[in-house]
């Protein structure tokens, strides 16, 4: 049972960068913008949440670090697609492209360093239930932030006004600019929110996954959370499943190339990518009574005002 | 005031013509301000960059040799991206290119195999590229799956099994056990131009390519449907063109360049197979896709321009201490400048000073 409360354990950290990612993007996917520098924004949240984690000591200023890395750089992806009216597709791929540079000038200085991981939470009583204790009462902060996030996505979306018009911007950019909302805003909005949570979901990974800075770090996360929205059909609650099922397909496999069992551990390696291709595969063979994704996801808005 | 954004009429012919000069002008000026930052003499790091990897024979050699993978697969991109297809996956495609063709380098090593194994490596890189890009291709077509996704996706998978290959049943016995296949034979190499130099025959291949999709999209029906499919999606089902049909030729096309791009590098410049063997020339060749304006002639000048800046990071690297890295937020913000310059072909600015209500209440 340690064994199978150690699996659970380690999925729920592995799944958290993705959840927090895919949130972010989901939010700005359903204000109509598809946004694909996610693994950009993601690199340099590890870089800059590391750096400055070790330069402040605090766990905490380093995440703002992360947090703020990705709102400026989504800030240009702003400017570019909705100032300029650039073709969304090619600003993201320009997006990772620098994003993958500048993670390797900012990190330069800390490749090799170590800093303690963030804390995990420690309730007397409840977290030493056998079991469940540690896997509900034991875990490091942003597990807990994440499941908030979504939570709090689902209720904006679903639940508020704003959430409505956001949506509405998505899907008809058109009606909503004739019924008088600020599209070009609301989307700007959208964008930043997407680029802070893609900045906090990097710096979770030298924060709290693994305590050091390794160049490439994110390793294609950033892409399978572009997946996983798709895989969520866009609702946030189906995300958590999602997110939870590619942690858990990452995890194992893991465990399958430490027991040594006889498969070549690239191929192990290879899962998770290679089920991100079958799902999206699946996933879009059974709606085809019609797509779930926001009519107007990554079409060009220029207002005639 | 407001800045917004005018449709034009026509497309700026002029603009189409300078805006990659506006480019990589303003990338220079940013480019210049990072080097001040990062402590080094602005105007000395450009002339590391730019001007001394023209000034000797053998950088200029250099530069050709890593154009000749980037040209070959801007040239199968543009076709995609014309036709509004998003393989952004030919990293990928150049690796499992490059393992194929290996594949039977490795199997003729020391045989006294003829002459044929060069071509029949250089077919089956191209041929594994192809198969390779149709993956994503028939995904989109048949299923409705994001070919941008998937087509990423694959190129991790791309990247883990030639390291399995090389790491595992190719791996050179006398290697000391490095992740690499013997050097392959002579009759599994790609021949040079100039005798000691570094120049090969990829290079003219590279520019017999430039030279095809030239003649395909200036004066061939399917080029034609495949701008047409790109531009005008309406219009080009009225005409009857098959856009499904055009994105399985274009993916296919770009893998099997891609590919083929993928084994001349490992049987010319690299000589044999390891990890590796990509400083993500299928990530470069997006920006030089674009910086070419999606233009054969176009992209041949702008691999050419990309390849200095390669060859450039690396002799700033060894001269004045600048990180590799910054070669590849070079790249990134060259491919910003580009899109937004290519925004006023489409569009014109224009500066509004009377300040209208016209969204009262909201906004």
């Amino acid at each position: 049972m340690e064994l199978v409360e150690a699996i659970i354990l380690s999925v729920l950290a592995a799944s958290t960068p993705l959840l927090i990612a895919a949130a972010g993007e989901l939010v700005t996917e359903r204000s109509g913008v598809l946004n694909l520098g996610v693994e950009g924004m993601m690199i340099v949240g590890a870089a800059c949440g590391f750096g400055g984690a070790w330069l402040s000591g605090s766990i905490a200023i380093g995440a703002l670090c992360g947090i703020l890395a990705g709102t400026l750089l989504s800030l240009i992806f702003a400017v570019m697609t909705l100032g300029l009216a650039v073709n969304q597709v090619a600003t993201g791929l320009a997006l990772t492209i620098l994003g993958i540079g500048l993670s390797g000038l900012i990190g330069a200085g800390f490749v090799g360093e170590r800093i303690a991981p963030a804390p995990h939470l420690h309730i007397p009583g409840l977290t030493e239930i056998p079991l469940v204790g540690r896997i509900l009462f034991g875990e490091d902060g942003f597990v807990y932030l994440s499941l908030a996030l979504v939570i709090g996505v689902w209720w904006f979306l679903y639940r508020t006004r704003a959430g409505l018009v956001l949506r509405a911007c998505g899907d008809n950019h058109v009606s909503a600019h004739a019924l008088g909302y600020p599209v070009l805003r609301i989307r700007l909005l959208a964008v930043m929110f997407g680029g802070a949570c893609a900045g906090l979901a990097g710096a979770y990974l030298p924060l709290a996954y693994t305590p050091f800075f390794i160049p490439g770090m994110t390793a294609g996360r950033g892409w399978i959370a572009l997946a996983l929205v798709v895989f969520a059909s866009w609702r946030p609650g189906r995300l958590v499943i999602g997110a939870y099922l590619f942690g858990a397909v990452t995890i194992l496999q893991l465990h399958a190339q430490g027991a040594g069992i006889g498969v070549p551990s690239q191929l192990m390696s290879a899962l998770p990518y290679l089920a991100t291709v079958v799902v999206l595969v699946l996933l879009s063979r059974a709606r085809t009574g019609g797509s779930t994704a926001p009519a107007a996801l990554g079409t060009v808005f220029v207002p005639d005002r | 005031m407001q800045l917004v954004l005018e449709k034009r009429a026509e497309r700026s012919r002029t603009i189409a013509l300078v805006s990659p000069l506006i480019a990589i002008g303003l990338t220079v000026v940013t480019m210049s301000i990072l080097f001040v930052i990062l402590g080094k003499n602005p105007l000395a790091a450009l002339g590391a960059y730019f001007i001394a990897p023209l000034s000797d024979s053998y950088s200029l050699q250099e530069i050709a040799v890593k154009a000749t993978p980037l040209v070959m697969i801007a040239i199968g991109l543009s076709l995609c991206y014309l036709a509004n297809a998003w393989n952004i996956g030919a990293e990928g495609q150049f690796l499992i290119g490059a393992v194929a063709g290996s594949w039977i380098a490795v199997k003729t090593q020391g045989t006294g195999a003829g002459a044929w194994v060069l071509p029949a490596m250089l077919l089956a890189g191209a041929v594994a590229g192809a198969l390779y890009a149709l993956i994503p291709a028939i995904c989109r077509v048949r299923f409705g799956a994001s070919e941008i996704l998937t087509s990423l996706m694959l190129v991790y998978v791309a990247d883990l099994l030639l390291d399995y290959l090389v790491r595992g049943p190719w791996r050179d016995p006398a290697g000391f056990n490095f992740p690499t296949t013997a050097e392959f034979d002579p009759v599994a190499t790609v021949p040079l131009l100039i005798e000691g130099g570094r120049l090969h025959l990829g290079s003219i291949i590279a520019l017999a390519v430039v030279a095809c999709a030239f003649v395909l999209l200036a004066r061939t029906i399917k080029g034609f449907e495949i701008r047409v499919v790109g531009a005008a999606p309406r219009a080009a089902r009225f005409g009857g063109f098959n856009a499904d049909q055009l994105i399985l030729l274009t993916f296919a096309i770009s893998g099997a360049l891609a590919g083929l791009a993928g084994i001349i590098e490992v049987a010319g410049p690299v000589g044999h197979l390891q990890p590796g063997i990509s400083p993500g020339y299928g990530f470069t060749a997006i920006i030089v896709a674009f910086l070419g304006r999606l233009n054969p002639i176009g992209i041949l000048i702008a691999g050419l321009f990309l390849a200095l800046t390669f060859i450039g990071g690396e002799q700033a690297q060894i001269t004045m201490k600048i990180p590799l890295d910054v070669t590849k937020v070079f790249q990134g913000i060259l491919l910003f400048y580009v899109l937004a310059c290519d925004s006023l072909i489409l569009y014109r600015f224009k500066l509004i000073f009377a300040s209208r209500q016209v969204h009262s209440g909201v906004g």
